[in-house]
């Protein structure tokens, strides 16, 4: 930048803002003096707008395209689901307004107040709680992804951007209280082995947890990154199994109904099932195993010739991501990435790795390992096993192609 | 049971009884007790044997006025799908290059058809329909897979009763199942 922007004339001016914005953070195509902006620059020269101007804060207007991906032309919206935009997000955790959406009979008004949990079944004493009951429980705060089990479908791999392919998955900081906590108040009989969870929404969504799972880590969560619940993740109580598919995680709680067998509701058997070529479908299948994907270059993105650091998103519903693997040669090696500190249990995992592209076309895709030892495979290993139709839990690794003219594409397309 | 279901189980008998008897202790007094009058107007779940189905009963007869009234303009005059699922047909089909996945085709059980439809549907209009209304929408759900007869009348024990051609259709989680 030199004194000498000052003077370039307001047309001009006006010009090379524009450019500077066309191009974008990727591209990088346009001349640095072109892109840079005046040397005092206007929002300088008075003040700004005023203290509490905003009394909810949002994005500045410059960033009104960072929006959940809502895919168009369903034919309906109250069963669907919208995705973060990973391309675009940083670190591990998602804001609030960008967390991704599956609902299955829309998203319900709550007035919490008048919103009550219910627990019952095989418990020593029946209760109901307020949602100022709930809140005088020991509470806890941890950092979890929760993911859909279908991120993607097995023949929906053909999306353009990582968002497209990956974007029902996302990570927040959840506070609540631990469910063993609420059923130990209640007081669990022998005989219960399984909680059948059920939403305040228009599906009533039911889904039955191991009471293994119930005793362990879950949570009854109230709190979202600090501020309460968003009404699209279950305003004002959900229920959060780390490291479990996204539908068990049944959000707007209402009743807790203890018992010695799964309720085997239609969610539990017609859908989030998987089936396999046999024509048998696998029943119970909860846990997201290790995946991870390239955000930044993605697909869509354009890239040029040079130094670009990759970096991208690893997580693991079995614990902690032990590492990341990157290549950059379409899989004829494979390089270890670093992995952003702290890597934490079922929580999203950042990974990074230095690359200069030498502008030749190639193919760029990560690979996670879990603590287990577990790896992400390939989406011809998984198929080889699943088939096509099992629809649910593909955590296949997802390779983009670098065009020549540095276009960044869905290598599956 | 086979023998990985059964392992899973004992395994979680086992953690149930060490968590169980570690969380004995502690209570806080919190919340209020629940009546059974309240438990039984919230309860609505529906086991997959039809035990805990309600009295009351629907014909197949009258399914098809509320299907046709209610149902269809989603899921087609003979469940053939459209914006709502399809839900008749496909029989045979699970183990194709193109499975199609209907109650007929996929679903277990009979009983959590009346639990589903109850809940959750129709869907501009959830827990909208009586009992008997859900009754005789299941029975005629049925009778479009073949799997109820025109004059039948469904109850509690009657729906409980019908085999569902998948009912055997469903393995555990094997997984992890991709070896690197």
């Amino acid at each position: 930048m030199s004194d000498n922007d000052t003077t370039i004339p307001a047309r001009r001016r006006f010009l090379v803002q524009s450019a500077a914005a066309a191009v974008g953070a990727v591209a990088g195509t346009a001349h640095a003096e072109e892109a840079a902006p005046p040397g005092i620059p206007d929002w300088m020269r008075a003040p700004g707008a005023d203290v509490g101007s905003q009394t909810y804060g949002t994005p500045s207007r410059f960033e009104a395209g960072l929006t959940r991906n809502v895919p168009k032309g369903l034919k309906q919206y109250t069963s669907a689901s919208s995705r973060s935009p990973l391309q675009d997000l940083d670190g591990i955790l998602t804001p609030n307004g960008l967390f991704y959406e599956r609902h299955h009979g829309g998203i319900p008004d709550i007035d919490p107040a008048k919103h009550r949990l219910l627990i019952h079944g095989l418990v020593e004493r029946p209760l109901i709680l307020t949602m100022e009951d709930i809140r005088r429980f020991p509470s806890e705060s941890h950092i979890y992804f929760l993911e859909c089990s279908g991120n993607p479908g097995f023949e929906a791999i053909k999306g353009k951007t990582a968002s497209d392919l990956v974007g029902l998955v996302s990570c927040a900081e959840w506070t609540g209280v631990r469910l063993a906590t609420v059923l130990r108040e209640a007081g669990l009989r022998p005989e219960a082995q399984w909680v059948v969870a059920e939403g305040a929404d228009a599906a009533a969504l039911t889904r039955s947890i191991p009471l293994a799972k119930c005793l362990d880590d879950a949570l009854l969560v109230y709190s979202q990154n600090g501020e309460r619940l968003r009404p699209q993740q279950g305003y004002p109580l959900r229920v959060l199994l780390p490291g479990f598919e996204g539908n068990m995680n049944v959000k707007w709680l209402r009743r807790l109904n203890v018992s010695a067998e799964p309720a085997y509701s239609r969610e539990e058997t017609s859908k989030y099932t998987d089936l396999m070529p046999d024509g048998t479908a696998r029943q119970f299948t909860f846990v997201m195993e290790a995946k991870s994907i390239i955000t930044r270059p993605s697909g869509t993105q354009r890239i040029t010739a040079g130094f670009h650091e990759i970096t991208g998103i690893a997580w693991t519903g079995r614990g902690r991501i032990r590492g990341v693997q990157v290549t950059t040669d379409g899989g004829k090696t494979w390089q270890e990435a670093m992995l952003q500190e702290p890597v934490l249990n079922r929580a999203l995992t950042r990974f990074r790795l230095s690359w200069t592209w030498d502008g030749t076309p190639t193919t760029i895709a990560s690979r996670a390992i879990d603590e287990t030892g577990y790896v992400q495979p390939s989406f011809e290993d998984l198929t080889a096993v699943r088939g096509l139709k099992s629809f649910y839990h593909n955590n296949a690794v997802v390779p983009w192609r670098i065009a020549a003219d540095g276009e960044v594409a869905n290598g599956y397309a | 049971m086979a023998t990985r279901e059964f392992r899973a189980f004992a395994a979680t008998l086992l953690l149930v009884d060490i968590a169980g008897s570690a969380l004995g202790a502690e209570r806080f007094e919190i919340g209020r007790p629940a009546t059974e009058a309240e438990i039984a107007a919230w309860n609505i779940d529906i086991d997959r044997d039809g035990r805990k189905l309600p009295a009351g009963h629907g014909s197949v007869a009258h399914g098809r006025e509320v299907f046709e009234a209610q149902c269809a303009s989603c899921h087609g005059q003979k469940g053939e799908g459209d914006t709502g699922e399809q839900l008749a047909g496909g029989q045979g089909t699970l183990a194709s290059a193109k499975p199609v996945k209907t109650v007929g085709s996929f679903w277990p059980y009979a009983p959590t058809l009346f639990d589903y439809i109850r809940r959750a549907m129709p869907m501009n209009a959830p827990q909208s329909l009586s009992d008997g209304d859900v009754y005789a929408v299941s029975g005629y759900v049925l009778y479009l897979n073949g799997l109820a007869v025109e004059n039948a009348v469904f109850d509690a024990k009657s729906l409980a009763a019908i085999r569902m051609p998948n009912r055997d259709g469903f393995v555990p989680d094997p997984r992890p199942d991709v070896k690197p």
